[in-house]
């Protein structure tokens, strides 16, 4: 039996504590993928030991032992580091990476008896505006281990990266904003109810279906922001070696590669609740399946529709930097200031004058 | 070296010898304004070998592993460079079947020679998953050259006035499979996926252009000159080994970008794959190594039977080949372009001066010039797609 007790506990402990450790256990899973794709498209066998009592397991445990290889490495720091940012910077790109995944619902809110149990961590009223406050700030943890180093290669990765994250920021969020727009809402999980909705009676009304550029938009932008091929400038290893974690090793190296895995988790968590219908099962709506199935059910149902499509939005995101070549730095800029934004700010413009000229939203 | 002038601080930042893309042991030091190189200064020798003091000491035979070691990309193309400016100081010429043996090998070695640098130059481009369609291909031949030689990289094939061994039973057959299977392959899939890349093309067109007097001035011979638009080969403007009796073209660039370089050596490997089909199919029978007692080591099983043939074996080994006193310049078009050696010979067995020219020497000598002005990323592309050996640039 529920009480209010045992809702408190899931929805103030259980959940705060389940979340991070799930999108934790999906940074070795987004490795493996990542590792085994690469060798998949360049026609290699990729990593396919670490036996487990004997079972070969196909690599999966490789992330593992690679982390644990980490662990056991020397902690080595440049003499002329500045000590306090050197160390702080790692955190600083991990921490932000994992709170924004706080407002992003995996499952419709579950209804059981009188209770009303919201499936995410946060059920923030300004989500998206929480999302960008945070996501933000992991520009600092680039900046500040590209300072900390003491090296020129590690300065000039903190410098594109701070100018290169500033600028798609700028269209990521404009991209959004005709979302916004469209749903009227900053919730999450109100615009993902609303993208159950059919338009024409059989088309759902995801985001990418509305906003078809925005979502364009806000898939680049999102590579962008997380430093992936063909915008991973910060760290281009054939031009600045490492760029910003050039002069880490050991954990807190580790720390900068799990926190790109975290933020390739959260773009993708956020570009599906956006606009490919979140937790929603096309043609399916939650009243439908609690009558069915229940609402445990249902919720583990959505749930799964949510990490099926979030896999496959990384997927894409590891297809793509296999594929590509890197951009330059100034065509990077080129392509944010002079592409994205002028389409972001049209996107925008026709989303608002749109509906005014057809009439669909009354006043 | 580099002076800090002017009130502006200028940063100044060492690429190399050890990083990422400085392939090899090179070293650049670059003046930077930003990302923008306002000086590049290249540094050479941290792959020094003194080969051509080394050689000194060598007689003219054991000098040819060290050639392995000139471009060790494509080592058969040096191995044969050498054997025939030492064949001509000689005044020799050696067997036909030999020629188009020398031929198909030095032709095989020049595709894979572009297939590192394209595969290389991507890579630095950012484009890993082209590097390993390259290397996936290019592992077949060195499959082939291995069944020549035993060796993969170092492989001394070619001997002064003829040949290590003949080819094996079914080469010919196996070398047929290779070219009309896997290289086409590599090739197109390189093709589809970066020729037409939007990004690709971004990156590389307009960046590091020589012109073709300038390239002319400079001393560049190879891809990099046709890429500017000078249809400069030596196997067509002084032809050897019966390359005037095959048919192929010379792939020409126009702007001498780093993009033609790329297209030039698509198109050269292509070409590369027409002559090795004439080459293979017009392979006479015959010996492949001159009948002269001065120069080439009797058979094996003769040296175990017959007392003469060993004490031939043995005085050969032992004196030597022993050319005429005088001095011979002897080039061959490599993969990079043009690979000179130029031997004198004081009537001993052991030569008194080998200089090599190599190509890259007289390529990398312009690269302050083309790297002045561009970014950092352009920098890494523009040696890519000039392809700089340290093996032969140092020697």
């Amino acid at each position: 039996m529920l009480t209010d007790y045992v809702v408190w506990t899931v929805q103030y402990v259980l959940l705060p504590v389940t979340v991070p450790i799930l999108l934790l256990t999906g940074i070795p899973i987004a490795v493996w993928i990542e590792r085994r794709g690469a060798a998949f498209i360049q026609d290699r066998v990729g990593p396919n030991r670490i036996p487990f009592f004997g079972l070969r397991n196909a690599g999966l445990l490789q992330p593992i032992a690679d982390a644990l290889k980490l662990l056991v490495k020397e902690d080595f720091v440049p003499a002329k580091a500045d000590k306090f940012l050197y160390y702080l910077a790692p955190a600083f790109s991990m921490t932000p990476a994992l709170l924004t995944f706080a407002v992003i619902p995996f499952a419709d809110v579950l209804e059981v008896g009188s209770y009303r149990i919201p499936l995410q961590v946060a059920d923030l009223n300004v989500g998206i505006l929480f999302i960008f406050a945070i996501a933000s700030l992991g520009v600092f943890g680039i900046v500040f281990g590209g300072w900390a180093s003491n090296n020129k290669y590690s300065l000039l990765g903190g410098l594109r990266s701070s100018a290169q994250m500033i600028s798609y920021e700028v269209a990521m969020g404009l991209s959004v904003i005709g979302v916004l727009i469209v749903f009227e809402s900053v919730r999450l999980n109100d615009i993902v109810r609303q993208q159950g909705e059919l338009l024409f009676g059989f088309l759902p009304r995801w985001g990418i279906v509305v906003q078809p550029l925005g979502f364009l938009l806000f898939f680049v932008a999102a590579l962008a922001e997380t430093n992936r091929i063909p915008f991973d400038l910060p760290e281009a290893e054939a031009e600045i070696v490492a760029g910003y974690h050039l002069e880490y090793s050991s954990f807190k190296f580790s720390m900068y590669f799990m926190a790109e895995y975290v933020n390739m988790l959260v773009a993708s968590g956020l570009l599906v609740s956006l606009f490919l219908g979140g937790w929603q099962i096309p043609w399916l709506p939650t009243a439908t399946l609690v009558s069915w199935a229940g609402p445990w059910v249902t919720a583990a149902l959505q749930a799964t529709a949510f990490v099926v499509k979030l896999w496959f939005i990384m997927w894409v995101m590891i297809w793509i930097r296999w594929t590509l070549p890197r951009f330059r730095y100034d065509q990077l800029m080129g392509l944010g200031w002079r592409v994205m934004l002028p389409l972001a700010l049209m996107n925008l413009c026709v989303t608002s004058l749109v509906p005014f000229l057809l009439g669909i939203y009354g006043t | 070296m580099l002076e800090q002038t002017e009130q502006k601080e200028w940063m100044v930042l060492n690429i190399g010898p050890a990083h990422p893309t400085m392939h090899g042991t090179l070293r650049i030091m670059v003046k930077l304004d930003g990302e923008t190189i306002l000086e590049a200064v290249p540094e050479i020798g941290y792959l020094h070998r003194g080969f051509e003091k080394g050689a000194e000491q060598l007689n003219y035979q054991q000098v040819i592993p060290l050639t392995d070691r000139l471009n060790y990309c494509s080592a058969m193309m040096n191995n044969v460079g050498y054997c025939r400016a030492v064949e001509k100081l000689l005044g020799i010429e050696v067997p036909r079947r030999c020629q188009y043996i020398r031929v198909i090998v030095s032709e095989l070695s020049r595709i894979i020679d572009h297939l590192v640098c394209i595969g290389a130059n991507l890579v630095d481009l950012g484009a890993l998953t082209p590097f390993w369609y390259c290397f996936r291909e290019r592992e077949y031949v060195y499959e082939l050259l291995e069944a020549l030689c035993g060796a993969r990289l170092t492989t001394s094939y070619t001997r002064i006035g003829g040949l290590a061994h003949d080819l094996p039973a079914d080469w010919v057959k196996r070398c047929r499979k290779v070219m009309r299977e896997n290289l086409p392959q590599a090739i197109e899939e390189v093709e589809t996926l970066i020729t037409r890349n939007r990004i690709f093309i971004d990156r590389t067109q307009g960046v590091g252009i020589i012109g073709a007097e300038e390239a002319l001035n400079y001393g560049f011979t190879g891809p990099c000159l046709r890429a500017s638009g000078v249809a400069f080969d030596l196997r067509k403007a002084d032809p050897y080994y019966d390359y005037d009796k095959f048919d192929f073209e010379i792939p020409v660039g126009r702007n001498g970008d780093t993009y033609d370089r790329y297209l030039v050596r698509m198109e050269e490997m292509r070409q590369s794959l027409r002559i090795l089909e004439q080459a293979l199919d017009g392979l006479p029978e015959g010996p492949v190594n001159v009948q002269d007692k001065r120069i080439t080591l009797p058979e094996k099983e003769k040296v175990y039977t017959q007392f003469g043939s060993l004490v031939r074996h043995i005085k050969l080994i032992v004196d030597g080949i022993v050319p005429p006193a005088g001095e011979v310049y002897s080039a061959t078009e490599a993969a990079n372009g043009v690979l000179g050696f130029y031997i004198v010979s004081d009537g001993t067995k052991t030569p008194y001066r080998i200089k090599v020219r190599p190509p890259c020497f007289a390529v990398y000598q312009a690269l302050p010039r083309i790297a002045r002005g561009n970014l950092i990323a352009d920098l890494i592309a523009i040696i890519g797609s000039l392809n700089i050996i340290a093996g032969e640039l140092d020697r």
